[in-house]
């Protein structure tokens, strides 16, 4: 595979660009931090990866210069065959709740510009016969919760987008995969508390990447998250009043 | 992003454990606050090394930075961020035929760890401890500036860094040379030792032919068994000795909970112990076998947790070096330990070479011993301040990585050049940014 990596610098995205450079993917780096994203292209390199590796500048709060970034990581490894974006925005409940310029750039992050840059890739994959297009939601987004229904929400869409995404491009040969994580050890849930069922990233990422090759449209990771959603799904709403989660 | 959260924090002994605000962060920055802060890896020093100075003061752990940033397949040379951990290095670069210049007892260690412990292995005898092996780190000072430090550039911080139990600075970047290895198999012989005597001529001889060598003593063992116990000599077998695919994954096992403590009573441990003994000396002397690197280097690696086999109140390492000169001391170690009766499993023997110039090395040439201690309370450390005394008497000393007991005074006379050492500390971070429970009990800094 020729696979844009939009968050592979960290956590999660971090494990699975390693994964796919290890086993000879070609893998195009896209974030905002130049240095960050030369480093972490470093990394890939001197761990062996077995295809090209190359970065290219992509920033998820900028949509008009998807386009550019997407025809340079093109260029860089001879047409992108799948596009993964780990990359998104998380802030508590409470801090949402009271500034809404962070909750609006949140919103506009995990769910608009995701959203643009996946349908302007579908758009682009089905053109040239298909491809893969996997983006991270998350558990969150499964069912609102009080205690982080604001990112939730955000991920709601993105999942729902992703669903239709999947059935409006599938005659045309591209895949989608949604992942939904549930609570995963990375930077960004740094400073919760850890609850149980908790995730690391790298085997993480190998259900990822087991996904992105069978195109399997919902993924739970770790798995067990898929029961643990069924279960809260399930919830007559008198209940979700009550329980303090 | 990049929260903080309250933790307890202990060493592997899991004695003491004080509550750190933990951070752990992919890219390695001091906060620009300049308040106190302790630079931690995977926490598999022993004592109270990487255990904050006081309730609730900052850790910043490295495992999240652990990136390669370059690596030259014609030299070896790795350069890495500090929190890259061993077992990591093992799994990208062996099956390239590269291996750790030096590695302690555990894969699970960061590079960075590594460094500001100056770890040892079993090749001591021949290749000298892990900062023999480092061409260059990058620190961030107490000021936030990052410098630049190597044998031949900023040798002092360089010198103190190394083995400097992460006081200096926060070490941000390793370059080291890895070995040539044909293969991940080990050519071992292992062969039963009747008594302290044999031991140590058993480690001097097969120190002349061997890359590695250990001995596993049995520390309940007394009167004319004592330091009876299994000498081991390994070496990388050459691609011609080794199967021919690479050795298989380490499986692991892992403990559960915390053991109850009968199970380290003396009767049982006893037991364990000489079982461990009979089962060795069934192999007849000299009789080499093949086994899968981590079998050799790692064994404890395969029981997940195994410091939860110590029970709820955790257990010390005791761990002293004492020069060759001074032999007697070994034995009167081993004397004073049976007699203590304080239950240990086998206990490691192992002789060193000279020592390095880093100025807080542990090593030194003569012979080490290293075992557990179940922490009992005061009588745990009146044993161990009894052992530091006749160490101290020796002219040995015993290894910060692992202590969790020992007084200023009696290290102060354990190492000679601990004053150089501070005057290096002195210059880079006066304000004693960064610290550790260990700093403030050995070193007198505020907690």
């Amino acid at each position: 595979m020729k696979v844009a990596v939009v968050g592979g610098t960290r956590g999660m995205g971090r494990a699975l660009a390693r994964l796919l450079a290890a086993r000879g993917d070609a893998v195009v780096l896209l974030g905002r931090d130049a240095g960050e994203l030369a480093t972490s292209a470093r990394d890939l390199t001197a761990r062996g990866a077995r295809g090209p590796v190359a970065t290219g500048h992509l920033d998820l709060g900028d949509t008009a210069g998807f386009a550019a970034a997407l025809d340079a990581a093109d260029e860089a490894v001879g047409g992108v065959d799948a596009l993964v974006v780990t990359a998104g925005d998380f802030a508590a409940q409470e801090e949402l709740e009271r500034d809404y310029a962070r909750l609006r750039h949140l919103l506009d992050v995990n769910f608009t510009a995701t959203a643009v840059l996946c349908q302007q890739m579908a758009e682009r994959l089905a053109g040239r016969g298909g491809g893969t297009i996997c983006a991270f939601s998350s558990v969150a987004g499964d069912r609102p919760r009080r205690s982080n229904f604001l990112y939730g929400a955000s991920k709601a869409g993105l999942s729902a987008f992703l669903d239709g995404l999947g059935l409006g491009y599938g005659a045309r040969g591209v895949r989608v995969v949604c992942v939904r994580p549930g609570f995963v050890k990375t930077g960004m849930t740094a400073g919760l508390p850890v609850p149980p069922f908790a995730g690391e990233p790298d085997a993480v990422a190998r259900i990822v990447l087991r996904a992105l090759d069978r195109g399997t449209p919902v993924v739970y990771a770790p798995p067990i998250w898929r029961l643990v959603m069924l279960a809260i799904r399930l919830l007559p709403r008198a209940i979700m009043r009550r329980v303090r989660f | 992003m990049g929260g903080l959260s309250m933790e307890p924090v202990s060493g592997w002994g899991r004695h003491p454990i004080t509550l750190g605000t933990v951070a752990r962060p992919e890219r390695l920055r001091l906060p620009p606050d300049g308040r106190p802060v302790l630079p931690r890896g995977l926490g598999r020093s022993y004592g109270d090394a990487a255990v904050p100075s006081a309730p609730g003061a900052r850790v910043l752990e490295t495992v999240r930075a652990d990136r390669v940033l370059a690596f030259d397949a014609r030299s070896g040379a790795l350069t890495c961020e500090a929190g890259l951990a061993l077992d990591e290095i093992l799994r990208v670069f062996l099956p390239r035929r590269w291996f750790p210049p030096v590695t302690p007892g555990t894969r699970f260690v960061t590079i960075g760890g590594c460094v500001a412990c100056d770890v040892h292995g079993k090749n001591h005898h021949r290749d000298g401890s892990f900062g023999s092996f480092v061409e260059r780190l990058v620190v961030e000072v107490a000021d936030g500036r990052e410098v630049e430090c190597g044998p031949h550039r900023e040798r002092e911080l360089f010198l103190a860094t190394v083995g400097g139990m992460g006081l200096t600075g926060l070490i941000t970047e390793v370059t080291l040379r890895l070995q040539p290895v044909e293969s991940g198999w080990m050519v071992v012989e292992t062969a039963p030792v009747a008594g302290l005597a044999a031991m140590l001529d058993g480690l001097r001889d097969a120190a002349k032919d061997w890359q590695y060598t250990v001995g596993w003593i049995d520390c309940l063992a007394r009167g004319a068994a004592l330091g009876r116990g299994i000498l081991m000599r390994g070496r990388h077998a050459g691609r011609g000795e080794a199967p021919a695919g690479p050795p298989p994954d380490p499986r692991r096992l892992a403990v559960p909970m915390n053991a109850p403590e009968w199970l380290l009573s003396p009767l049982l441990m006893r037991a364990f112990n000489t079982a461990y003994y009979r089962s060795h000396a069934r192999h007849p002397g000299g009789s080499a076998r093949i086994v899968p690197y981590h079998g050799f280097f790692y064994p404890l690696d395969a029981i997940g947790n195994w410091n939860r086999l110590y029970g709820r109140r955790g257990f010390l390492q005791y761990q002293c070096v004492v020069p060759r000169a001074a032999g007697a001391a070994v034995a009167e170690l081993l004397e004073r330990l049976a007699a203590a009766g304080t239950a240990s499993f086998l206990a490691v023997i192992k002789d060193c070479g000279p020592e390095s110039d880093a100025y807080l090395s542990f090593p030194l040439e003569g012979t080490t011993l290293a075992l557990d201690l179940p922490y009992r309370g005061p009588a745990t450390e009146r044993l161990v301040h009894e052992l530091n005394a006749v160490v101290i008497a020796a002219g040995g000393r015993v290894y910060l990585a692992k202590d969790a007991v020992t007084r200023a005074e009696d290290f102060a006379r354990m190492v000679p050049r601990l004053g150089k050492w501070r005057r290096v500390r002195d210059a880079w971070d006066p304000e004693r940014r960064f610290r550790s429970a260990q700093s403030v009990r050995v070193l007198g800094d505020r907690a």
